[in-house]
């Protein structure tokens, strides 16, 4: 080869401008302050009461004993369970209504079927915090107030999701529910069998955004918990956090507790949780 | 068999003696499928919307029936001293917080989608905020407002010799403060979406362009800006609502008054939570989600109409 013949530069460095460098250091440089907040905390978590004032970023003698404390009291285990369980039922609901109503609205010719669409679109416009004080009442009327479902029932459903998934379904060539239904499948298992494969892509987006937004929200559980049971992670860090006063590397110990399951989730996860989010952010 | 002996004249069960036919029983599977979200729409959002509307016009407190008192409420609201404060908060976070944080993202967007070595790590490093839990890190930024020798911020401050901040202890920088834990938790989204857009745009139009010979800069201006305009709008809109309905960090990072130092953090949301379950007046506190909600349409309408200017 003719390339091989001449004299290989040491690496090969020619084509990285000076400017380049500059450009990934200042990234570089602004990345690393974007997670400071969060290697602070866990720094913190790591320290003993008498080491918070030292701001060493890597403490002189690591321990556990912050995490062994509040653990022990297993307020923390429950409110992560609760925060899980509700987070993962939240979307499962989603997943399974959002697109069989995107998947109805896509697929079939229907009279109303414009009506619902644009009926579930404008839900879209009305802000939690309007519907907040009717669930409330509501909560209260039928006792769900302090129950999981009390806490649920607002995100079962999203005109978000829902309009996701018929944007996705729409992509679905007819021709394939069309053999389907030659075939005697039932609408259903068209839908679940046949059409649900096709869109994986979109109702992991869905499924990555739902879980996210449940496994943070902070409002309505704010409202609809009185017990420290019934407390989701949120709810209960900032309980936490108020009870602990300033004693800073307890409240960074909960808070490092509340956000290392996502962080893990999120390296483990983060092609699809960006391409998810990118998904999710453009088409709806 | 049973069925030929009632289609009397033909021998074969003909298709216009079958009442399930095709189209009906499709119906039948459409109707099936929407009837529990239909009634979760109807009842867990067209009602209590409707409900919230009635509610603004009561003086209900919880303890005695609702009353109807007309447009009282909103007569009290404009007039309330803390409202007009309230609504002054709010926007601040919106003027202020929309605009560096869609240029901050834009920039860091852009750049980051020219480098190749080690994108996937300057990504995460980014985007990381955006999945943590707004209560977890409001409280560690508070922590790094604190005075000297426990902050963060005042500790590395007075490193070069810079006086103290009282940052959440003052009012006027107590609301600056939070907002920039709002941007910091907010600007992985902006960036990844951004990024997205950037990578929408085909890469033809910058070769065509590089042709032409026009310069990075112009490249920036004529080509890259004015295709990301459906972008940049969503983002403006979807930043801007972030901000009017700002809750989770105001609440967390000023707990020991809420919405304080004197109220001069407190954005909209905050106040109808307290209206609502601090003082248990529904009436009043429906009628004020009525006017963000009012404010929140007027947003997206702008949106929707910007972007019809477009084609």
């Amino acid at each position: 080869m003719t390339t091989a013949s001449a004299p290989t530069p040491t690496l090969a460095m020619p084509r990285i401008h000076p400017g380049r460098i500059l450009i990934w250091t200042a990234l570089f440089i602004g990345g690393v302050i974007m997670v400071t907040p969060l290697i602070f905390m866990f720094s913190t978590s790591l320290k003993t009461a008498g080491q918070v004032y030292d701001l060493r970023m890597i403490p002189a003698s690591p321990t556990l004993d912050n995490y062994v404390k509040v653990l022990s009291d297993g307020r923390f285990l429950r409110w992560f369970l609760n925060s899980t369980f509700i987070a993962l039922a939240v979307t499962l609901s989603n997943v399974f209504f959002d697109s069989l109503v995107g998947y109805t609205l896509a697929k079939f010719r229907f009279r109303g079927r414009y009506f619902v669409f644009l009926a579930i679109l404008s839900t879209l416009m009305i802000p939690t915090e309007m519907l907040v004080i009717p669930w409330y009442l509501m909560s209260a009327e039928f006792g769900w107030i302090n129950t999981y479902w009390g806490i649920m029932f607002p995100g079962m459903m999203t005109a978000f999701g829902t309009f996701l998934m018929k944007q996705f379904f729409e992509t679905v060539p007819d021709d394939f529910i069309e053999a389907a239904r030659i075939d005697g499948l039932n609408e259903f298992t068209i839908w679940w069998r046949i059409a649900m494969p096709l869109v994986t892509p979109a109702l992991s987006a869905l499924a990555i955004f739902t879980f996210l937004g449940n496994w943070t929200a902070f409002f309505w559980p704010l409202i609809v918990t009185t017990s420290q049971e019934l407390y989701t992670l949120p709810i209960g860090l900032s309980s936490f956090a108020v009870e602990q006063a300033i004693q800073w590397e307890m409240i960074m110990t909960g808070a490092s507790l509340a956000t290392l399951p996502t962080l893990l989730v999120f390296l483990l996860l983060q092609r699809y949780i960006v391409r998810g989010v990118m998904l999710a952010g453009l088409k709806g | 068999m049973a069925l030929t002996e009632q289609g009397a004249p033909a021998g074969r069960p003909d298709r216009p003696h079958v009442f399930w036919t095709m189209r009906r029983r499709q119906l039948l599977w459409v109707w099936g499928f929407l009837a529990v979200p239909v009634l979760f729409y109807g009842v867990i959002r067209f009602y209590p919307t409707g409900h919230a509307f009635w509610l603004s016009l009561t003086d209900w407190d919880l303890m005695s029936d609702p009353s109807f008192i007309g447009l009282d409420n909103y007569t009290r609201l404009f007039a309330d001293p803390q409202f007009g404060r309230v609504f002054r908060n709010t926007f601040a976070y919106l003027i202020m917080g929309t605009p560096i944080s869609l240029i901050l993202s834009f920039i860091i967007a852009y750049a980051l989608d020219r480098v190749r070595f080690g994108h996937t790590f300057l990504r995460a490093l980014y985007f990381l905020p955006f999945i943590t839990t707004a209560s977890a890190m409001a409280w560690v930024w508070r922590w790094f407002y604190q005075p000297a020798p426990i902050g963060v911020i005042n500790d590395f401050l007075s490193g070069f010799g810079i006086p103290q901040m009282a940052f959440l202890n003052s009012t006027t920088w107590a609301l600056p403060s939070i907002m920039v834990t709002a941007i910091w938790a907010g600007l992985g989204f902006q960036i990844i979406i951004f990024m997205a857009g950037l990578r929408a745009i085909p890469t033809t139009y910058y070769e065509a362009a590089r042709i032409d010979g026009l310069g990075e800069w112009a490249i920036l201006r004529r080509i890259t800006l004015p295709l990301l305009k459906p972008t940049t709008v969503f983002l403006v809109v979807f930043s801007s609502i972030g901000f009017l309905r700002i809750f989770d960090q105001v609440y967390n990072m000023t707990t020991n008054d809420p919405g304080g130092p004197l109220g001069s953090t407190k954005p909209l949301v905050l106040m109808i939570y307290q209206t609502a379950f601090s003082s248990y007046q529904m009436g009043y506190a429906a009628a004020q989600t009525v006017v963000l909600f009012t404010i929140l349409l007027v947003v997206s309408l702008l949106q929707l109409w910007i972007l019809r200017e477009r084609t």
